[in-house]
């Protein structure tokens, strides 16, 4: 009998800690950081084309100088931001970041409207592979994003909902994180066209 | 008999009135906007079917009639989510996707070849290798240079491993657990009544086996119901009454048995679907 009630009670263990969300929050928790981190690499990947694409266009587009230095200017301004795990946490913090990428992306779509006034370019073989990289790391910022607010809806129905809700503020006090808002950024990303 | 006809074509009225839905994967090449000829589209298929076996890596065409207004980005990641080209873990697929009306080409690239196959690159396949022969109308031609060449420039990124079962390895593990979770609790709950044991050998035995195979029908898992009832009782006859000593590692084999016999019937074989690879957005867009 008494090993009876060691397996009920092993039984009941399991359960509880499986059946409460203990695991689930913080497994979801992760998901949440696996998708910012695509996120980041998306946005960091942005940044890391600008100067090339900024060297190129400055070769045939001399006088959009002031246009090119608001690129400049925006990719620096990103560049400066620090980020961490627990901005996610913070709307403000998340409002600001995506404030400074969305400045970026104007500027970049401004650079790509001027653009239009110069064939030479546009035929420049550089400039292509660059419009397809910068077009290719635009879609991937989309698709992060997107990944990144499914993961967040996920995350924050999971720890507001009950049992999770109760184990939440009991034990693992995890914060609602922040997905992204449809911002001017997200209306006027680079079109880029051929 | 009529009427019965007309009902059911009712019924599937609504699926084809809001189209553009991911298309079922029908091979290596679907050709639904009929732009290969057959010659052509059975040569790329073996193409591709032979790469898969040297390389692993899965590259899919898709053509289709009309975006009807969606993004060509958006309904390709769509199709990617859903196809799962590539395999798991490596995510070395690439789809290449053609939208006849709005004279658009797409080339998706799967995280794990997004190194060699870049933006930049399948951004040149585009404009170098598929768009001039779309030009002239040679859809055969161009999609074939497209296809040899996103095969030429992921050669030898992967290579294929010794057939391994696509969906066993990933899911033999929680399925262990899961098992010998069940017979703890057959055992402890057959110590109350045989009935017990039988009824939880039942339920349990259904559940894992919708939990590891999600598209088993209601009849495979009726069958399983039955078949963990069988060992449910079973479990509890050998180990049951009054829950004397149980050794260690006593059910292994018989439950082994049980659980290949319900994995057999999950794994079709021979026909194509993606492997499990993941995409990012890689990849790059084009016209003609």
């Amino acid at each position: 009998m008494r090993k009876n009630i060691m397996v009920l009670l092993g039984l009941i263990l399991v359960l509880s800690i499986t059946g409460c969300g203990y695991n689930s929050m913080q497994a979801s928790e992760e998901a949440v950081f696996a998708a910012w981190g695509d996120v980041e690499a998306s946005y960091q990947r942005r940044s890391d084309l600008i100067p090339n694409l900024v060297e190129v266009v400055k070769g045939y587009a001399k006088h959009e100088a002031e246009t090119l230095k608001a690129v400049t200017e925006a990719r620096a301004k990103v560049g400066s931001m620090q980020l961490s795990k627990d901005m996610l946490k913070s709307p403000e913090a998340m409002a600001k970041f995506q404030e400074a990428q969305g400045q970026l992306s104007g500027s970049l779509s401004r650079l790509m409207v001027v653009v239009e006034r110069y064939p030479d370019l546009k035929a420049n073989q550089n400039f292509m592979d660059l419009q397809n990289q910068l077009e290719g790391t635009e879609n991937r910022i989309n698709v992060a994003r997107v990944r990144y607010n499914k993961a967040v809806q996920d995350f924050n129905t999971s720890i507001r909902t009950f049992p999770n809700s109760l184990t939440n503020s009991l034990l693992l006090h995890l914060g609602r994180k922040e997905p992204f808002k449809a911002d001017e950024g997200a209306k006027t990303a680079p079109k880029v066209k051929f | 008999m009529k009427t019965f006809c007309v009902i059911v074509m009712v019924m599937l009225l609504p699926q084809l009135v809001f189209a553009l839905e991911v298309p079922q994967l029908r091979g290596r090449v679907n050709d639904y906007a009929n732009m290969l000829s057959p010659g052509a589209s059975q040569r790329l298929e073996q193409a591709l079917a032979d790469f898969e076996r040297s390389d692993s890596t899965q590259i899919v065409v898709l053509t289709i009639n009309s975006l009807e207004g969606e993004s060509l980005e958006g309904y390709s990641i769509k199709v990617a989510e859903a196809w799962r080209i590539g395999q798991t873990k490596l995510d070395n697929g690439a789809i290449i996707l053609i939208a006849k009306q709005e004279r658009k080409i797409r080339i998706e690239v799967g995280r794990g070849l997004e190194g060699v196959l870049t933006d930049l690159v399948s951004g040149r396949i585009i404009r170098g290798d598929i768009s001039p022969y779309f030009k002239k109308n040679d859809y055969d031609a161009g999609i074939s240079a497209g296809v040899s060449s996103v095969m030429q420039v992921v050669r030898g990124e992967y290579k294929a491993q010794p057939r391994d079962l696509k969906h066993g390895k990933k899911s033999a593990e929680p399925v262990y657990a899961m098992l010998v979770f069940l017979l703890v609790a057959v055992v402890f709950l057959g110590s109350f009544s045989k009935f017990l044991g039988g009824a939880a050998g039942a339920a349990g035995l259904s559940l894992i086996g919708f939990l590891t195979f999600p598209g088993l029908g209601v009849l495979i898992l009726a069958l399983l119901g039955a078949a963990g009832f069988g060992l449910g009782l079973l479990v509890t006859f050998l180990f049951g009454g009054g829950g004397r000593g149980s050794g260690g590692g006593f059910g292994g084999p018989f439950i082994g048995g049980g659980f290949g016999g319900g994995s057999s019937g999950g794994g079709g074989f021979d026909v194509f679907s993606g492997g499990g690879g993941s995409f990012g957005g890689g990849g790059a867009s084009g016209d003609w």
